[in-house]
């Protein structure tokens, strides 16, 4: 039984992720989800674990390939101890080697055919953990071709319909109608075979396919506009809805599909890129990784969109390093976590967000959407670049939760295992140059937000207080906002609310 | 007699709906009050089917002199047969009226000849010819009385000398001089005969073009056809009147703003400026049945003013056309029947039976314009099309407008031989919402005019491959 690696769902709107590395070779053995490769992708990267345990038989995607959500990416053989006790219970189940030679495609092909591929609950989206079983649309005994819907789940969110990963024949199936499974739980095991699981191995030539001739969807017949648009982006024409008469799709339909897909492909093809300049002895070229390239160009959009504008301030932070002072030791004690600057932050943030709303808002087109839940974003630098995960309904966490809560992300930031959700989602950032000793700098908004907070460098400063020159550990602030949105009082009121709350920590626990 | 339903006409609206009902199981009664006792209303005895006898009559015998020498054929002594040529017409008339007949049999449904009022919600009083009168009652009662001939004022209609189309369909010779008043469908077309079988033909229309619901270009195209072949137009005039002298016909023609009179002599006037609601002696206004200033009764998906009481076809608002008041009358017997019965007005045909023929269904470029629609238009000559080209038949052309944005055809144009034929693809398309793209990615059979439809549909996005 040989079990395929694929590349798993990475989230909304990832869809092609590049081979960072592979950390088995071919033919050595793996445990069930051990660490198998690595993928690098718009947004972070991500460990691909073994689906089963066994042989690394094949790898099929090399380092440095691009590839999509649901390619294959390798084979897991079985181990020679499974094969073994497999051999044992021949007589029980085995499929007659008969199947295998009918398998068209030669030797290599011939370990697919007959083979059992399983069908699992994908991953649907974020915070989506379980699902209802809906309706199965085969039976089992039932032939299917890859790719075509077998069952019906529902979740909280969404109804999906789960395709045939191969072509075969059901076998199994192993949750029945209302039945709540998991994600990853095991839906139904397809007996692979024919034509259609062969050409299933070649990921490049079933894409190839796919594109010429998309299969038409059960009882939805396809009109040649349509046919031609869901061939072109790839899209199932299972899930675009059908706005012509009796559902049909209509080239709207397909065009507005295409361009939910993947807004980039759906624009003309942009310009060949100028060829690659010389470069000098004293020069070396690196490509730079999809984490790099997709913050540059986050942060080029960002700053092409938004009205971006940044106004500043300082806070004497006095009031928050005695409070820390005091209370340091104690409060470890009690939560088991260092009470750090950046929970005073947040809190300080949340509290000037629920006063200026806008700036915890986004545009929409012509609209306006404001968020009445706070999830701040907290920027953390790491080796290969800066990731934002979110704590999310920070008016609602203690201070300690907070803190808990940033450390572990920023842990886990390092060692790159945050989770993709983890970083979707914020409604405004907190990013913090002090920690690099940055005095003064004015950051760019992560997008679609509004507003972003500069934090810097504490520094003993002579400032005047009550006619006197006093010592004082200061920082400033920068605050860009979107002017578009958010007018020049509300930046300038809520850089003073923040600097107020730090100031007389005492307003937050008044809720002033 | 109690029925389900009860339809007053037998026009393609009310004798179409009757079928329906039948098919559905519901127990009907018609009531058609034409003297002849002949149903399918002003389509079948005096409207599409006559005229288009003599059309494609008159046609072939246009063609045997003027086309045929081209093509090789020498039909040297070609003559006119009137008499035979309006019998033929008859008899189509009559075959197809007893087809009507039969099918009225088929599905069970009562016909009742005499004149159909409305008494009070669910019951009919039928007046025959003889004077006796039915009463039938029923829950529901439809409507589907049709149009009839538009008057002018100060020209009263003899039918002989000054006739309606109905007159115009059995003019005992070809006159020498017809004068028209109105270029729309019907005086084009019975223009057009009459001109094929002698008669000098002067089109008097008001506005500044002819067909003026049709798309501009169209018009203009149309226009020009028309006058190579010899029609005459006064455009921007009107008929202010007829005076009836014994050998002709003095017929003063002004500019439409107003101005000096001019006569122009004939010996036959066709007024054809258009059809207005039949609906007199129906008993509306005793039973609270709401019409517009115009006549036209007024309706919500079939429903009058008044509970039971439905209307279809001609006499309610829409083109006056008999296939959309056929689809009227299935969609309200299915309404009737608690189905969900529906017409699409934007997907409904119009068809000019001339030589060539002017086809359109859908928005007109001056519409999408007024309603500031983004649309992209692709147009394709039939003097580029392989068929149209081998057969002498180059004139017109196909135009069709798209939305800019989803590409949806929203229009089809076409002014051509065949034209009401090859309208049927776009219909289809308009009805299930397709794209132009749709159309060019289909494929037409080679050589046939129906490519002309595919090279206009992939001009929208700029692929046309033959011009
Ligand atoms: C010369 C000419 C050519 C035409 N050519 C075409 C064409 O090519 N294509 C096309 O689509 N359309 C054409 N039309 C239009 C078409 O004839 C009408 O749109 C169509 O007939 C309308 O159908 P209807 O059922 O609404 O009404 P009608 O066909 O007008 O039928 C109504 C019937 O109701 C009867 N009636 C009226 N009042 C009563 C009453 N109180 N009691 C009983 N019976 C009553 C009338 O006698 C009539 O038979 C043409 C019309 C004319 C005049």
């Amino acid at each position: 039984m040989a079990t395929e690696i694929r590349v798993p769902a990475l989230g909304e709107s990832v869809t092609e992720a590049t081979i960072a590395r592979w950390l088995k070779k071919e033919g050595e053995n793996v445990a069930a989800d051990e660490p198998l490769v690595e993928l690098e992708t718009d947004k972070v990267s991500v460990e691909v674990p073994a689906p089963s345990t066994g042989v690394l038989s094949k790898i099929s995607a090399k380092e440095g390939d691009t590839v999509e959500v649901d390619a294959v990416l390798g084979m897991i053989g079985e181990a020679a101890a499974k094969a073994a006790r497999k051999e044992k219970s021949a007589g029980k189940d085995e499929k007659a080697p008969a199947g295998e030679g009918r398998s068209k495609a030669g030797a290599k092909k011939q370990a697919v055919a007959g083979r059992t591929v399983e069908v699992r609950v994908p991953q649907s989206g974020e915070s989506v953990t379980e699902a209802e079983v809906g309706e199965w649309l085969k039976k089992e005994g039932d032939r299917v071709e890859a790719d075509e819907p077998i069952v019906s789940l529902e979740t909280d969110k969404a109804s999906m319909e789960v395709p045939a990963p191969a072509a075969g024949i059901i076998r199994k199936i192993a949750a029945k109608e209302g039945e709540t499974v998991e994600v990853g739980a095991l839906l139904a095991e397809i007996e692979a075979g024919g034509d259609g699981a062969a050409a299933k191995e070649e990921p490049a030539l079933r894409a190839a396919a796919e594109r010429a001739a998309p299969a038409p969807s059960a009882g939805k017949p396809l009109s040649p506009a349509p046919r031609r648009i869901i061939g072109e982006y790839a899209l199932d024409p299972a899930a675009v809805e059908g706005t012509g008469k009796d559902g049909r799709i209509t080239k709207a339909d397909a065009l507005a599909a295409a361009k939910a897909k993947d807004g980039a492909k759906a624009r003309a093809p942009e310009p060949a890129p100028a060829p690659a300049r010389e470069t000098g002895p004293r020069e070396e070229r690196v490509k730079m990784s999809r984490l790099r390239q997709t913050i540059a160009r986050r942060l080029k959009e960002a700053q092409q969109t938004a009205a971006m504008l940044t106004t500043f301030n300082d806070v004497d932070m006095s009031a928050v390093m005695a409070l820390r002072g005091e209370y340091k030791e104690l409060f470890e004690k009690k939560h088991g976590v260092k009470l750090g600057f950046m929970s005073f932050f947040v809190k300080a943030c949340v509290h000037a967000l629920k006063e200026i709303p806008e700036v915890n808002a986004e545009i929409d087109g012509t609209d306006i959407i404001y968020k009445n839940h706070y999830d701040i974003g907290v920027a953390v630098g790491t080796d290969r670049g800066l990731v934002v995960p979110v704590v999310r309904d920070a008016d609602a966490k203690s201070l300690a939760a907070i803190e808990a809560e940033i450390a572990d992300f920023g842990r886990r930031a390092r060692d790159g295992s945050l989770k993709l959700e983890e970083m979707q989602g914020g409604t405004f950032t907190i990013s913090n140059g002090g920690v690099y000793g940055s005095l003064l700098s004015t950051p760019i908004l992560n997008a679609p937000q509004s507003g972003i907070l500069g934090m810097h460098r504490i520094e003993e400063r002579p400032v005047a207080r009550d006619g006197q020159v006093v010592v004082r550990p200061m920082m400033y602030l920068a605050l860009s906002y979107d002017h578009r949105i958010v007018d020049g009082k509300g930046a300038v009121t809520f850089l003073v609310r923040v600097k107020e709350n730090l100031e007389d920590p005492q307003r937050l626990l008044l809720d002033l | 007699m109690t029925y389900d339903v009860i339809i007053i006409g037998a026009g393609p609206g009310g004798y179409n709906a009757a079928i329906r009902a039948g098919q559905l199981g519901l127990k009907a009664a018609i009531v058609e009050k034409r003297e002849n006792k002949k149903l399918g209303g002003t389509c079948l005895n005096v409207g599409c089917i006559p005229s288009k006898a003599l059309l494609h009559a008159s046609e072939l015998y246009e063609a045997a002199s003027a086309r045929l020498p081209a093509l090789g054929i020498r039909a040297e002594k070609v003559s006119l047969d009137l008499k035979q040529m309006l019998k033929q017409k008859d008899e189509a008339v009559e075959a197809l009226t007893k087809g009507v007949e039969f099918l009225m049999k088929k599905n069970k449904v009562d016909t009742f000849f005499g004149s159909g009022e409305i008494v009070e919600a669910g019951k009919v009083r039928v007046a025959g010819a003889d004077g006796k009168t039915t009463d039938l009652t029923a829950k529901h009662i439809i409507i589907a009385t049709g149009s009839e001939v538009a008057p002018l004022r100060g020209v009263e209609i003899d039918e002989e000398r000054i006739v309606s189309s109905t007159g115009a369909l059995s003019l005992s010779a070809a006159p020498k001089h017809l004068v028209v008043v109105g270029g729309g469908v019907i005086g084009l077309e019975l223009g057009s005969v009459w001109r094929r079988l002698g008669a000098k033909v002067t089109v008097v229309e008001f506005l500044d073009r002819i067909l003026p619901t049709m798309d501009g270009e169209v018009s203009k195209q149309f226009l020009r056809i028309l006058k190579k072949q010899g029609m005459a137009f006064r455009l921007s005039s009107k008929v202010a009147g007829v005076e009836k002298l014994k050998t002709k016909l003095k017929v003063a023609v002004e500019p439409a703003e107003g101005g000096e009179a001019e006569t122009i002599d004939a010996d036959v006037v066709l007024v054809a400026i258009g059809r207005r609601p039949h609906t007199a002696g129906l008993g509306l206004d005793r039973v609270g049945v709401k019409t517009d200033e115009r006549g036209f009764i007024l309706t919500d998906h079939f429903r009058t003013s008044v509970e039971g009481i439905w209307a279809i076809g001609d006499c309610i608002h829409g083109p006056m056309l008999a296939h959309k008041a056929e689809d009227d009358g299935v969609a309200c017997i299915e309404l009737i029947a608690g189905k969900a019965g529906h017409v699409n007005y934007d997907a409904v045909p119009n068809v000019v039976y001339t030589w060539p023929e002017v086809a359109s269904v859908g928005k007109t470029e001056e519409e999408l314009k007024e309603a500031g629609v983004a649309y992209k238009v692709g147009r394709f000559a039939f003097s580029a099309n392989s068929r149209a080209k081998t057969n002498h038949e180059t004139d017109g052309f196909v135009k069709i407008l798209a939305d800019a944005e989803t590409d949806r055809v929203l229009g089809c144009h076409i002014v051509g031989v065949d034209a009401g034929e090859l309208i049927a693809e776009a219909v289809s398309v308009i009805e299930f919402g397709g794209a132009s793209e749709d159309i060019a990615r289909t494929c037409h059979a080679h050589p046939t005019r129906s490519e002309a439809v595919r090279q206009a549909a992939m001009g929208v996005e700029g692929w046309t491959m033959q011009a």
